[in-house]
C-alpha cells in the first residue's frame, strides 16, 4: 500500500538533498515496521511498559485507548500493562520520579508520546540498536545515533553488549565501520531486531493513534467527492451548453 | 418537447442532484465538528466514578467527597439518628421520595440509602445549588430533629436529605448513583450490579 | 439555443416581498450574481480567488472549534494540542484541516497573485483591487506567523525568536520595539497570549473586512480575463456585455467543479499525508518548546522561505531585513511599475514573458533555498536569484515600455 507520507518525505528528501543520517555519519537502517500489524503493536506495548516506562512517560497516551486500538480487553490491559496505574483511563506515567531522574542522569528522560514523530521511526530504531561499549562514559556505553546520550543500554540483557569498530578514511579520520558483538544477550540478533521493531512500531502508533481512522475515512471522503465531481461537472456542462 | 425543454429539465435534475449531494456532504462534514463538543476522553476520565472507603467512618461522622466536580456528603448515621427519621414525616414535602429524579430506585425507602446507616447524598441544595450545612443536633427549634440547613435562603432537609415543607427548595436532596464494592468501600457514580 | 434567463425575477408577493421591502436582498442577488457579468473565457488561473475564499472559510470554522479546546498559556499549549489530537472527539481531523488549510491558503493565494501577473489584473482600472489584495497577503503572513507560535513546539518558539529579533535590526528603536512586540524580555507566556488574541480575533476580522472590500472593488470595475479585453466596452442592446455571462449560474456552476477538485486534492493531503514530509507539519514541532536548546535547522514554514532566503542572502543584519521587507512590499507598486499598455501575456512581447518566467523560477528557487542551510553554494545562488527577483520589479518600467506587443483583439477568445 503506497504510503503517501513516505513518498512525500522521499520527494522532500530529494529536494533538500538530505538523507537521514546518524550522528556518527552512517546512514540509518530503515525500521521496517508496519503500524497496521496489531500483534506487533501488542508486543511493542508490552516491551514499552516493561523496559521503557520505568523512566519514560508517554503522558498523552491513555491505557483505555491502547485497549481499544490494539484489540485488547480492559482486563488484559489492567493485568499486563498497568503496573502503577489503577484506572484504565489513566495516562502512561514514568515510575521514576522526575526530580530523581534529573539528579541521576542530568536530565529528565524525555516523554515518548511523540518521539517517533519528532525524530522518525528509523532514528529510534537505530538508536535502540546503536549502543556500544565506551569505558569513558558514566553509563559504560555511548550511542552511535545520539553521541553523549545519558541513557544506559537498558536492553543489554536482550542484545548483549557490542563494540564499535572504526577504520581510517582518506582524510586520516577514524570513521565508524561496523559493530562487533562483545557479549551475547538472550535474544539472537534477528530476534533483537524484531523486538526493537515491535517497540518502535508501538512508538509510531502512540505518536498518532488516529492514523488508521484517518486513512480509512480518507477513502470514503475521496469516493464521495468523486461522485460529487461527476454530478457537478455534468451540471456545469449542461449550463454552459449554449455559450459560444 | 423542444430541445430547450429537454435541456431545462436536465439542468433542473442535475441542479437538484447537486444540491442534494452537496447538502449531504455538508451534513456529513458537520458531524465531526458537532461531535467534538461532546465530553472528551479527559472529561470522561475526570468524571469517572470515585471510590470512597467508608470503613473508618465513626457513627455520626460525615465526610465530603467530590464527584464530577460536585460535592457529595457521606454520613454514617447512628441508631439514634435513624430513629429520628420517623418524627419528621409530617413536616416533609416528599417523605416517600415520590419525585423519581431525585434518587435511584434503590434509595426509595425510609432511609434513602442502600444500607440504613450510610447516607450518600449530594451536597447541593435543590433550590439554587448552595452547599447545605450539617446541623445534626436536635433543636433549638421544636421541629428540628437534625439534618441539613441551607444558609443561602433557609431551606431545611432531614437526616435522609428529605426537604421540609414551607422552604424555598422544592425537592429532596439528590442521591447520586452508588454501590458497595466491598462492605467498607463504596463507588460513587456507578451502580451497575447494585442490589 | 437560448441563454439561461435570470431566474430571480423580482418577487411580487409573500415572504420574499416582505424581506425585499425592508432589505435589498433580491436587488443584491441581481446586482452581484444573476445580473453581474464576467467574461466567458475564464481559464484555470481564474479559479484561485474563489478557492481562496473556500480556504478562508475552512480556516475560520476549524479555527473556532480549535479555540474551544486550545489553551493559550506556555505551560498548557503544547499539551492542549495533543489533547485535541487524542482526547477530543474528531479533534485530530479539525486540527489537520486547520494545518493543511494554512499551507493550502498560501498555495492558492500565490497562484491567485500569479494570475494577476499573467493577465495584467493589477493594471488600470484594477490597481486598488491589487493593493487591497496585497494588504490581504500581508494580513495572511501575520496571521500565519502568529498562528505558528500557538502550538508552542520547538520550531514555533525558535522560529518566532528569529523573526521577532529581526526587528532589532532597526536602528535606534529596534531593541525597544522587539521588547514591545514580545511584551517580555524573551518570548514567553505573555507573547503567546497576545499572539493568540491576534491570531483568533484581530487578524481574522481584518482578513474578513479586507476580503469584503476586495470584492466590492472588484465588482465596481468587473473582472479582467485571460485576453485582457474589457468586456464592458462591447455591450448588446440590453446593456449586457457581449463576452459576458451571468455570474450565477455560469460561474457559480463552473467554480463549483473547481471547488470539488480542490477539495479532492485537499482531502488527499489531509487524510493521507497531513505532515507532507515535514513541510506542512514540521517534525521539530512535535517536541515542546525548549528555551535552552535550539533545533539544528531553524527555518520558517515553507510559504515564508522565499523571503527568508532573501534575508539570509545579505551578509548585513539591517540590510537583510530591509531587503526582505522590500521584497514583500515591492509588488504593491506593480500597477505603476508595469508600463506596458497591453494587459495579457498573450499579447505581450518576449521580454515580459521571459521576465515573468525568470521571476517565477526565482521565487520557487528562493523558496527551496530558504529551506537549506545558509552555506557555500546555497548563499551564492540565493544572491543570484534575489537579484533576479528584485530585477523583475525594479527594471519593469524599462523593459515593459520597450517590449514589442501584439494587437489585442476586440472580443475575447473563447473555444467552447
Amino acid at each position: 500500500m503506497v504510503n503517501a507520507n513516505r513518498l512525500a518525505a522521499l520527494f522532500a528528501a530529494l529536494l533538500t538533498g538530505a538523507t537521514a543520517l546518524a550522528a556518527g555519519g552512517a546512514a540509518l537502517e530503515p525500521a521496517g515496521n508496519d503500524v497496521g500489524n496489531v500483534q506487533s503493536l501488542q508486543r511493542g506495548a508490552r516491551n514499552f511498559m516493561n523496559y521503557c516506562s520505568g523512566c519514560h512517560s508517554a503522558q498523552y497516551v491513555r491505557f483505555n485507548s491502547i485497549a481499544r486500538d490494539l484489540h485488547l480487553s480492559e482486563e488484559q490491559v489492567v493485568e499486563n500493562l498497568m503496573f502503577n496505574a489503577e484506572k484504565s483511563f489513566e495516562t502512561i506515567q514514568a515510575t521514576m520520579p522526575a526530580a530523581d531522574a534529573a539528579h541521576w542522569f542530568g536530565q529528565v528522560p524525555p516523554d515518548l508520546s511523540l518521539m517517533a514523530r519528532a525524530k522518525g521511526t528509523d532514528y529510534v530504531y537505530n538508536f535502540l540498536k546503536g549502543f556500544y561499549l565506551d569505558p569513558d562514559s558514566p553509563t559504560g556505553v555511548d550511542n552511535l545515533v545520539l553521541g553523549g546520550s545519558s541513557m544506559p543500554h537498558v536492553l543489554w540483557e536482550l542484545q548483549g553488549f557490542q563494540s564499535a569498530v572504526y577504520h581510517e578514511n582518506e582524510s586520516r579520520e577514524q570513521v565508524f565501520d561496523h559493530f562487533e558483538a562483545a557479549t551475547t544477550g538472550s535474544l539472537s540478533a534477528e530476534d533483537y531486531d524484531n523486538f526493537v521493531r515491535d517497540t518502535v512500531n508501538f512508538l509510531e502508533y502512540i505518536s498518532e493513534p488516529a492514523r488508521a481512522t484517518r486513512r480509512a475515512l480518507g477513502v470514503w471522503v475521496l469516493m464521495f467527492l468523486t461522485v460529487f465531481l461527476i454530478i457537478t461537472a455534468m451540471l456545469k456542462k449542461q449550463i454552459w451548453k449554449d455559450v459560444s | 418537447m423542444t430541445e430547450d425543454d429537454v435541456d431545462r429539465n436536465r439542468r433542473h435534475f442535475l441542479a437538484i442532484a447537486t444540491a442534494v449531494t452537496g447538502g449531504a456532504g455538508i451534513a456529513l462534514a458537520a458531524i465531526p465538528f458537532l461531535s467534538s463538543l461532546q465530553p472528551s476522553a479527559r472529561a470522561l476520565a475526570l468524571g469517572a466514578p470515585v471510590e470512597v472507603p467508608v470503613g473508618s467512618l465513626e457513627p455520626g461522622e460525615m465526610i465530603r467527597v467530590i464527584w464530577r466536580g460536585r460535592l457529595v456528603f457521606v454520613l454514617r448515621r447512628d441508631e439514634e439518628m435513624l430513629s429520628r427519621l420517623v418524627n419528621v414525616t409530617d413536616l416533609l414535602r416528599d417523605p416517600d421520595s415520590a419525585v423519581v429524579e431525585q434518587q435511584p430506585r434503590y434509595a426509595v425507602n425510609e432511609y434513602r440509602s442502600i444500607k440504613p446507616e450510610l447516607l450518600v447524598v449530594e451536597g447541593s441544595c435543590t433550590h439554587l445549588g448552595c452547599a447545605p450545612l450539617a446541623e445534626f443536633q436536635i433543636g433549638p427549634d421544636e421541629d428540628w430533629f437534625g439534618g441539613f440547613f441551607c444558609p443561602c435562603h433557609g431551606s431545611r432537609f432531614d437526616l435522609a436529605g428529605r426537604v421540609y415543607k414551607g422552604v424555598p427548595a422544592p425537592t429532596n436532596l439528590r442521591i447520586p448513583p452508588y454501590r458497595f464494592i466491598r462492605d467498607d468501600v463504596i463507588m460513587i457514580g456507578a451502580d451497575t450490579g447494585a442490589a | 439555443m437560448a441563454r439561461i434567463e435570470s431566474e430571480i425575477g423580482t418577487p411580487q408577493g409573500g415572504f420574499m416581498k416582505w424581506i425585499d421591502d425592508r432589505f435589498p436582498f433580491t436587488k443584491t442577488m441581481q446586482k452581484h450574481a444573476t445580473e453581474y457579468y464576467a467574461s466567458k473565457n475564464f481559464n484555470f488561473w481564474y479559479y484561485f480567488g474563489v478557492l481562496a475564499m473556500v480556504v478562508l472559510i475552512i480556516q475560520l470554522v476549524t479555527g473556532i472549534f480549535l479555540t474551544m479546546n486550545y489553551k493559550p498559556a506556555a505551560a498548557d499549549a503544547f499539551a492542549s494540542v495533543e489533547y485535541i489530537m487524542r482526547d477530543v472527539e474528531w479533534g485530530w481531523l479539525i486540527r489537520y484541516m486547520h494545518s493543511t488549510g494554512a499551507s493550502f491558503f498560501f498555495i492558492v493565494v500565490y497562484l491567485h497573485m500569479f494570475r494577476a501577473l499573467l493577465y495584467g489584473s493589477h493594471k488600470k482600472p484594477r490597481e486598488l483591487i491589487w493593493i487591497i489584495g496585497m494588504l490581504i497577503f500581508f494580513a495572511m503572513m501575520a496571521e500565519g506567523f502568529a498562528g505558528y507560535l500557538l502550538p508552542w513546539g520547538q520550531m514555533s518558539y525558535w522560529g518566532a525568536q528569529v523573526i521577532i529579533s529581526l526587528f532589532g535590526a532597526i536602528p535606534v528603536v529596534g531593541e525597544a520595539l522587539v521588547e514591545y512586540i514580545r511584551g517580555d524580555y524573551s518570548i514567553s507566556d505573555i507573547t503567546l497570549n497576545r499572539f493568540f488574541a491576534l491570531h483568533v480575533v484581530v487578524l481574522p476580522l481584518a482578513l474578513i473586512a479586507l476580503v469584503f472590500v476586495h470584492l466590492v472593488a472588484l465588482h465596481e470595475v468587473g473582472s479582467n480575463n485571460p485576453d485582457g479585453v474589457e468586456i464592458k466596452e462591447k455591450k448588446d442592446a440590453n446593456g449586457i456585455p457581449l463576452d459576458g455571462v451571468a455570474f450565477h449560474p455560469y460561474h457559480t456552476s463552473k467554480d463549483l467543479v473547481a471547488i470539488v477538485v480542490f477539495l479532492m486534492i485537499f482531502s488527499f493531503v489531509l487524510f493521507f499525508a497531513p505532515d507532507l514530509g515535514g513541510y506542512f507539519l514540521e517534525h521539530a514541532n512535535f517536541e515542546p518548546a525548549n528555551t535552552m536548546a535550539t533545533p539544528e535547522h531553524i527555518a520558517p514554514v515553507w510559504y515564508f522561505t522565499p523571503y527568508y532566503a532573501i534575508l539570509r542572502a545579505v551578509p548585513n543584519k539591517l540590510w537583510g531585513a530591509i531587503l526582505m521587507g522590500g521584497s514583500v512590499l515591492l509588488p504593491l507598486f506593480l500597477p505603476w511599475l508595469d508600463r506596458c499598455r497591453v494587459k495579457s501575456i498573450r499579447y505581450r512581447g518576449w521580454i515580459y514573458k521571459s521576465a515573468l518566467a525568470l521571476f517565477a523560477i526565482s521565487f520557487l528557487v528562493l523558496g527551496w533555498l530558504g529551506l537549506q542551510p545558509a552555506t557555500g553554494l546555497y548563499v551564492i545562488l540565493a544572491r543570484i536569484f534575489s537579484v533576479i527577483y528584485f530585477g523583475f520589479f525594479l527594471l519593469m518600467p524599462y523593459y515593459t515600455s520597450i517590449d514589442k506587443t501584439k494587437p489585442v483583439p476586440d472580443r475575447v477568445v473563447y473555444h467552447g
